[in-house]
């Protein structure tokens, strides 16, 4: 990889300064961002490490909302997410054990892998992303592959997850990468059902709101039977067509919801 | 019961202890005092003509110590092709030239335009960034089909068109195999693709050139299979370095899969530039490197055909297969889908008529070469499915058409109608007893109770031949072989009796250390921890032609057991001169050497001792000394074969297929190490499963390769697969060499593709999916999904 | 350049690194510690799996100096004092876990970070939780055999055909 300077900040404070800089980029896990960087494909002048955070790292619930910081690692939401099942799942499907001994929800949405797990959670509980400078909703949050709302220098300190009554994930993983190939997960809670889908489309994870509309009315997986998913939109790629990814969008969802029971 | 340690135990492995702490010494552990970094710049297009390359910015950058390109290397020879096909014309195949670096062309991407030499790896790669590249990108031809159209982009303009070889076998069958299709009550046809596939060794490849001016001698440390072929090669075509200038070490190597027998540009490129900066240069491969140099494995695509008469009995069979070299001949390219392909159509069965067509195609990719079974798995996998399907549409049980059609326990030896004669072999039994393994009797039970649980279960069976020990030296000669494909051993005994064995075999992952050991402990009768095997350094064992094609304890541990009996035949007369009594009277047990009928005795160690301190000893009529060397050329290949049994589960909502269980009774003949054996077995399974289900090499049209990291080829992983049950106790000896061993490396890749994807057409049919016949490989779940709801 | 302190199978150690050493180079070359292997580019093969803090993690995807300080296990730190092989260990060498050796010592951290957290795992969760270590030569059968047995359990039967 190109040379930097490596600078791994002690606190919040210190680490917004370091990343105000020119061509500052901030790692945290790194699972994605440092294989991106051997190929050479990324070249900052500083990599701010988030790691010596302590403010970042932690799970905690208050008032049914169940607060992740930004650099804990999946594994520590696996077993820590507890009050979450669902979240807390799909927490320990990601990657492989030493992955999440390594990778951060944080970096996972700062990312926005188009099939990444934690975006469709996100999206589906209607969390909310807080940064140094804002809370962001999730629905304003993803904007289409690899990109978010966030600013030059913005980092993400946690996220905030409203715990809703019933949720599930359901990956159908993408076998060489074990990304998702078309992940959902859904979410009903007192403002309704969210189905949020990744993996699928080209434009990332997005709401599948037809689905909502009939799960809202009928929790049930029979609810979806009369829908089905344009493949129009859909990636198409070595491990299948926009066909099948329109057609695994309509079979995971309802196994999500037979999951969430 | 063999005793621990002979002849049959599964003695653990002495190699595992250093593996197990890290002290495994793998070629990247290697870095010598001085040592430069090489960082070779690569096309990133798969066809152009290199209008021009500026390195003088990036000469001028931090630490680059020298740059090479093409024109340096315009005096040398190009890697050289091992086998000359003559094609059904009598015309030997186009042979093209292969550069270490490109000669003005470019011919797949990964093909390397320039190297750069430097202090470090980064600093190498830094001023690669800086070298100017003009390419005219040039239209690539990446199917097949269409690189063969009259009017197709040529990869070689020197060539008359992409065809490297037109191949007809057995040619003069070709109008009698014609008539016999005319004449057949059935005839059953199937169209398939054997995929592409790339061997991914876990270590990847690594190659450091050291050059000592004190003595002019070139060493060259590799991960190779075969340390002999690369300096034979490497020095007689490429570097015109003469072999006793010349030495090439593979220490431990992780794995090979075949992608390390072939002699590689990286090899002779940092033994040239080792020499001519008279410092070490090396280079590592990365991951991402390694999916566009390492040679790509199978890429046929086939139309094979057989006839039937009323009965069912086979009568003839014919394929047509265009096979992929890539854009340059690859060490063994050329061989794969012809002798080690053509000659394997028979299978298991008694068909008397057999035409294999063959036309070898250049296409701008990366070039493709022997892989795990190296044509055995392409003519397993046509003839496998062919019948499953020929079953199916005749409505009989593919179980007894293979029976039906098998050659007989009482035919061997049988001489095939594609040349070769099968020494021994009973597939009835090897059949019966996978039907135990795989316990076929409670086949409907467990479909019954998997429909319950909403899923598609069904049962694949195959059986499989291979040719392996390879080979003969005349025969393969005469089929155009370059090489000779013998095999050494020398057997040092030391004064004291501890033996070190020098042996051409190399293992990187096979056990030698341990097997070979038990073969010599065994014929002496000693603690096999006395014996140690030496491997993987040109310097210090015989020429051999190192480890492939399943031969190492067929050729190499028969050089083995003919130098060991050398050994024997000398210490018997040393013992009878101990002993005062006729060499004819001595025995040899446990180690120890007595005269019959007495109960004087010498030990080994006595006469070891005798052999170099030799005060009392025979010197008017035998040398001092106890060490011997002997090279063997098999009279024949040996004939594995097995029956796989493959049970699956499918998903109907998704077409994810899952392997539920894989049963394999494999005839191996003799066995030396039967853990080590399962091992070999459970290995090759893993890989033809993983083609079956789960791995492909895939370029887009532009010759880019879509899966170029594990993040899209996706190798098979511990929660792909189950446990596996394997069985080889119906074993029919080798006849021909002195252990009765036929090698076991290639059979679980050979013959577990086609019970994959026999077992996944029965799913289906068993869930009313009638209208699927095939499915190509990878089955992945999107094409069973597709399959099942295209009519 | 700057110098990186760890404490690596329990000795403190210093080697110096650049911003962009690899944990897994600075083990390597730095330390001359080359059991750690490298076997992939894009975090997926494992064989890079070395022990930070009691985690199992890839160290080709870890800075050098972002564990600066840090307690690391590799696989030279795995063998019992006196130098004869761990329970684990053994359990690789006597159910024939190992062929090339080359993934063996990620597969070896991996499976006793495994061990550490669910001493009595099924076969089912051997599986998973190795889906981050791949090998080419064992098909994994004496790979899972060897974590079971390593773990206590019974695998006489495992892989014996049905009768």
């Amino acid at each position: 990889m190109y040379d930097f300077e490596f600078v791994k900040p002690a606190s919040l404070a210190e680490a917004v300064a370091a990343m105000g800089r020119d061509g500052a980029q901030a790692l945290s896990g790194g699972m994605t961002l440092l294989p991106t960087m051997k190929q050479r494909l990324n070249q900052p002048d500083s990599l701010v490490s988030l790691n010596g955070l302590a403010e970042l790292k932690g799970v905690s619930v208050a008032g049914g909302v169940l607060t992740i910081g930004a650099a804990t690692t999946h594994a520590t939401v696996a077993r820590e997410a507890g009050a979450y099942p669902a979240l807390a799942a799909l927490a320990g499907q990601i990657g492989d054990p030493m992955v999440r001994n390594r990778g951060t929800i944080g970096g996972s949405l700062a990312n926005n892998d188009p099939a990444a797990c934690y975006p469709s959670a996100v999206l589906a509980s209607g969390a909310t992303v807080v940064t140094n400078q804002r809370e962001i909703a999730a629905d304003d949050y993803f904007q289409g592959l690899f990109s978010t709302a966030l600013e030059e220098g913005e980092i993400i300190t946690a996220v905030k997850f409203p715990i809703p009554d019933k949720a599930a994930y359901v990956k159908f993983a993408q076998p060489a990468s074990r990304f998702a190939l078309t992940g959902v997960f859904v979410a009903k809670g007192p403002a309704g059902v969210r189905v949020a889908v990744t993996g699928a489309s080209e434009d990332g994870v997005f709401r599948w709101t037809e689905a909502e509309e009939a799960l809202s009315a009928n929790f049930a997986p029979s609810a979806l039977d009369g829908l089905t998913v344009e493949a129009d939109g859909m990636i198409g790629d070595l491990h299948g067509t926009p066909e099948y990814r329109a057609h695994l969008v309509k079979v995971i969802t309802k196994r999500a919801v037979a999951a969430a029971g | 019961m063999p005793k621990d340690g002979g002849i049959g135990a599964s003695t653990k492995r002495r190699e595992d202890v250093r593996f197990l702490t890290g002290n495994g010494r793998y070629t990247d552990d290697i870095n010598l005092r001085g040592q430069l970094h090489a960082h070779f710049l690569r096309s990133e297009v798969a066809h152009g003509r290199i209008r021009g390359l500026d390195t003088a910015a990036a000469a001028a950058m931090p630490g680059v110590v020298r740059i090479f390109t093409g024109a340096d290397f315009a005096a040398i020879g190009g890697l050289p092709c091992g086998w000359q096909v003559t094609d059904r014309f009598g015309q030997p195949m186009q042979e093209p030239k292969h550069p270490v670096l490109a000669d003005g062309k470019v011919r797949h991407v990964g093909d390397p335009i320039a190297v750069v030499v430097a202090e470090t790896l980064e600093q190498a790669r830094d001023a690669a960034e800086a070298i100017v590249v003009d390419i005219e990108e040039l239209p690539a031809v990446i199917d097949m089909k269409a690189a063969l159209a009259p009017d197709a982009p040529k990869v070689h303009e020197d060539l008359t068109s992409n065809l490297c070889y037109d191949w007809g076998f057995v040619e003069e069958n070709r109008e009698a195999v014609a008539e016999a299709f005319r004449k057949a009550d059935h005839v059953v046809s199937l169209d398939l693709v054997n995929n592409r596939l790339v061997a991914n060794p876990m270590e990847p490849r690594v190659a450091v050139g050291d050059y000592d001016p004190w003595n002019d001698m070139s060493t060259l440390y590799t991960t190779s299979q075969n340390p002999h072929v690369i300096r034979l090669l490497m020095g007689a075509f490429v570097l015109g370095i003469p072999e006793h200038r010349l030495r090439v070490v593979a220490p431990d190597v992780g794995g090979g899969f075949g992608s390390k027998i072939f002699h590689y540009a990286e090899e002779a490129f940092c033994t040239f530039a080792a020499r001519a900066l008279k410092r070490p240069v090396k280079w590592t491969s990365t991951r991402s490197e390694a999916f566009i140099t390492d040679a790509h494995g199978r890429d046929h695509v086939t139309r094979i055909e057989l006839a039937l008469d009323k009965d069912h009995n086979f009568t003839a069979l014919r394929t047509e297969t265009l096979a992929n070299m890539g854009a340059y001949l690859s060490t063994f390219s050329s061989s794969v889908p012809t002798w080690l392909h053509g000659t394997l159509m028979a299978g298991n069965y008694s068909t008397p008529l057999i035409y294999v067509n063959v036309k070898a195609v250049f296409t701008n990719t990366v070039p493709v070469d022997a892989y795990r079974g190296a044509g055995r798995p392409e003519a397993t996998f046509q003839l496998e499915r062919l019948i499953d399907k020929a079953a199916r549409q005749l409505g009989v049980d593919p179980i007894e058409l293979r029976r039906k059609n098998f050659i007989q326990p009482d035919q061997f030896p049988y001489q095939t109608p594609v040349a070769v004669v099968y020494d021994t072999g009973n597939y009835q039994a090897t059949m019966d007893k996978l039907l135990q393994v795989a316990d076929y009797s409670g086949l409907e039970a467990r479909v019954a109770e998997a429909k319950k649980r909403g899923k598609l279960r069904g049962f694949g069976i195959i059986h499989y031949i291979e040719a392996c020990g390879i080979a003969p030296s005349n025969l393969v000669g005469q089929l155009g072989a370059r090489a000779g494909l013998y095999e050494s051993a020398t057997v040092r005994v030391n004064a004291t009796g501890s033996i070190s064995v020098f042996t051409g075999s190399h293992s990187h992952g096979q056990g030698h250390e341990t097997t070979f050991a038990q073969v010599v402990a065994e014929m002496i009768g000693i603690d096999a921890g006395q014996v140690e095997i030496v491997h993987g350094d040109t310097q210090n064992t015989p020429m051999g032609m190192g480890t492939y094609g399943s031969r190492s304890l067929a050729v190499g541990g028969s050089a083995l057991v003919k130098a060991t009996n050398k050994i024997i035949n000398k210490a018997k007369k040393i013992a009878a001169h101990l002993l005062e009594a006729s060499e004819d009277d001595i025995e040899l047990k446990d180690g120890k050497f007595s005269v019959a009928g007495t109960d004087k005795s010498v030990d080994w160690a006595g006469v070891t001792l005798a052999a170099y301190v030799p005060h009392n000893y025979p010197l008017e009529s035998m040398e001092p000394g106890l060490e011997e060397t002997a090279f063997y050329d098999p009279s024949n290949f040996t004939y594995p074969s097995g029956a796989y049994g493959c049970e699956v589960e499918v998903d109907p909502d998704t077409g994810k297929v899952e392997v539920v269980s894989f049963a394999a009774a494999d005839d191996f003949g003799n066995i030396v190490n039967p853990m080590i054996v399962e091992g070999q077995v459970h290995g090759g399974l893993a890989q033809g499963i993983g083609q079956a289900l789960l791995e492909n090499c895939v370029y887009d049209e532009n010759g880019q390769l879509l899966s170029g990291s594990f993040m899209d080829y996706a190798m098979p992983r511990a929660d792909d697969v189950p446990f596996y049950r394997v069985d080889h106790s119906c074993n029919t000896p080798c006849t021909h060499n002195p252990l009765g061993v036929k090698g076991c490396g290639e059979a679980g890749a050979i013959g577990s593709p086609p019970a994959v994807v026999n077992a996944v057409i029965d799913a289906l049919h068993r869930g009313g999916y009638t209208h699927v016949s095939h499915i190509d490989m990878p089955v992945s779940p999107a094409r069973v999904w597709a399959a099942m709801h295209t009519k | 350049m700057a110098k990186v302190t760890m404490t690596v199978n329990g000795r403190a150690m210093s080697a110096e690194a650049e911003g962009r050493t690899l944990l897994s180079d600075f083990l390597r070359q730095g330390l001359g510690l080359t059991g750690t292997h490298v076997g992939c580019d894009t975090s997926q093969c494992g064989a890079c799996t070395v022990h930070v803090d009691g985690l199992a993690v890839k160290s080709c995807s870890v800075l050098a100096m972002d564990v600066a300080g840090a307690n690391v296990t590799t696989i030279e730190g795995m063998a019992n004092a006196d130098g004869s092989l761990s329970t684990l260990q053994q359990a690789f060498q006597d159910h024939h876990g190992l062929q090339c050796g080359f993934c063996t010592p990620g597969m070896v951290m991996s499976a006793a970070a495994l061990l550490a957290d669910t001493p009595k795992p099924t076969e089912a969760e051997v599986r998973h939780h190795l889906e981050g270590n791949i090998c080419r030569c064992t098909g994994y059968h004496n790979i899972v055999k060897a974590v079971l047995a390593a773990s206590g359990q019974d695998v006489g039967k495992v892989g014996i055909a049905a009768e």
